[in-house]
């Protein structure tokens, strides 16, 4: 419990930041036209692949002899880039057919 | 952390923030998609450029081949797909998301096994790796399912009381997850047999779920994927993952009850009704 309680007090902004950060996100995406939830999903799944940064992170820290640890980061950045590339362009794809509709 | 580094993640968070923006408004989408598509691209660049660790050079050999050999097969999946087949692709790329915030998890957890007593992780950085790992895990598998179902190539697959089974099976992994925190253990078998468990709570969480819900399920997920790329944000202390996470994970959040209500249903009924699919299509049908 303590250990807890020394974590909130260590990091207080970071908290403030994530419930700010949790408001924006709902403000953002409050009244969004039907047509556009999809792309909006795959943009929002496009970012979720920040997770890639810590992927490289992981790499960086690693041991340069600690193979496991190497290898694990390597295929996480590798299917964090996948992730970040083809959200990005699976987006820009699905709003190009949207202009065409038009 | 180098100042020029936090600033390039506070324009790159900036940019999400305007891009989602403009992503909910049909005129100003594209420009949207692209701002956060730059803003992520500072990101990865300044993290790479701006390290501040020593680090050989055969390692920034390795990241840089894991980028480009990742980044021309995402490019390629997502340049080759059919436009009906989108969907699914993302699904597809969800799961990788999760895939690589487990694998994150896996490789912080390691850091601590076979450490003296004194040089443990706390408490609280061990719980945000083991959330990591579990919510990394039920993504991937659970994507995956989700992708498959779409493909065509998965049938929804109900066991007798799936839904008990299924709550139970999410109770023993929290009670697991807890056992493994306040032990504050190193065991890799207890971490392994917790990846596995939670890697199969994902596949059943949506393999009873109906093909029609998908797209429903599928924005939980990502929604899910961000909330696990929040929590290793919060283990690196990295402002961009934490901020980026979390817009994800409630902006998914809630487009995923705008969808849920765009289909009149509620999210309950989509992920314990199993009512969607084949039954759903025979119910209109009727």
């Amino acid at each position: 419990m303590n250990q807890f309680i020394e974590f909130i007090s260590q990091n207080l902004e970071l908290l403030y930041i994530l419930i700010l950060a949790i408001f924006i996100g709902v403000e953002l995406i409050k009244n969004v036209p039907t047509v556009l939830h999809t792309p909006l999903m795959s943009g929002a799944n496009a970012l979720s692949g920040v997770v890639i940064v810590g992927a490289i992170i992981v790499m960086l820290q690693a041991d340069p002899e600690d193979y496991l640890a190497l290898a694990l980061g390597f295929v996480a950045v590798v299917l964090g880039i996948i992730n970040v590339v083809g959200g990005f362009a699976v987006t820009d794809r699905m709003l190009q057919m949207f202009k065409k509709k038009k | 952390m180098s100042i020029y580094l936090s600033i390039i993640y506070l324009i790159a968070t900036v940019t999400f923030i305007v891009g989602l923006k403009n992503l909910g408004h049909p005129a100003t989408a594209k420009k949207g998609n692209l701002i956060s598509a730059l803003g992520m691209g500072i990101a990865i660049i300044g993290t790479i450029a701006l390290n501040e660790h020593k680090v050989p050079t055969i390692i920034y050999a390795l990241i840089g081949a894991a980028i480009v050999v990742g980044g021309i097969i995402g490019w390629v999946i997502a340049m080759k797909v059919e436009m009906t087949k989108m969907p699914e692709l993302v699904s597809l790329f969800n799961g990788f998301g999760g895939a690589s915030a487990l694998l994150i998890g896996l490789v912080e957890f390691n850091k601590n096994i076979g450490v003296p007593e004194a040089d443990k992780a706390s408490v609280a950085i061990i719980s945000t790796i083991v959330s990591a790992i579990i919510i990394g895990s039920i993504t991937f598998t659970g994507s995956l399912v989700a992708w498959a179902k779409l493909n065509g190539s998965m049938k929804d697959l109900r066991l007798p009381k799936y839904n008990l089974i299924n709550n139970a099976l999410f109770v023993v992994l929290v009670a697991f997850a807890s056992y493994i925190v306040v032990m504050n253990s190193d065991s890799s078998l207890l971490i392994y047999a917790l990846l596995v468990a939670s890697l199969i709570y994902g596949y059943l969480f949506v393999a009873p779920i109906g093909g029609a819900d998908m797209p429903v399920v599928i924005s939980l997920l990502n929604s899910l994927t961000g909330i696990a790329a929040a929590i290793t944000g919060i283990l690196y202390g990295n402002m961009v993952m934490l901020v980026g996470g979390i817009l994800v994970g409630s902006a998914g959040l809630i487009l995923t009850f705008a969808m849920c209500k765009a289909m009149n249903r509620s999210l309950a009924s989509v992920i314990f009704g199993a009512f969607g699919g084949s039954d759903a299509a025979a119910g209109s049908a009727s």
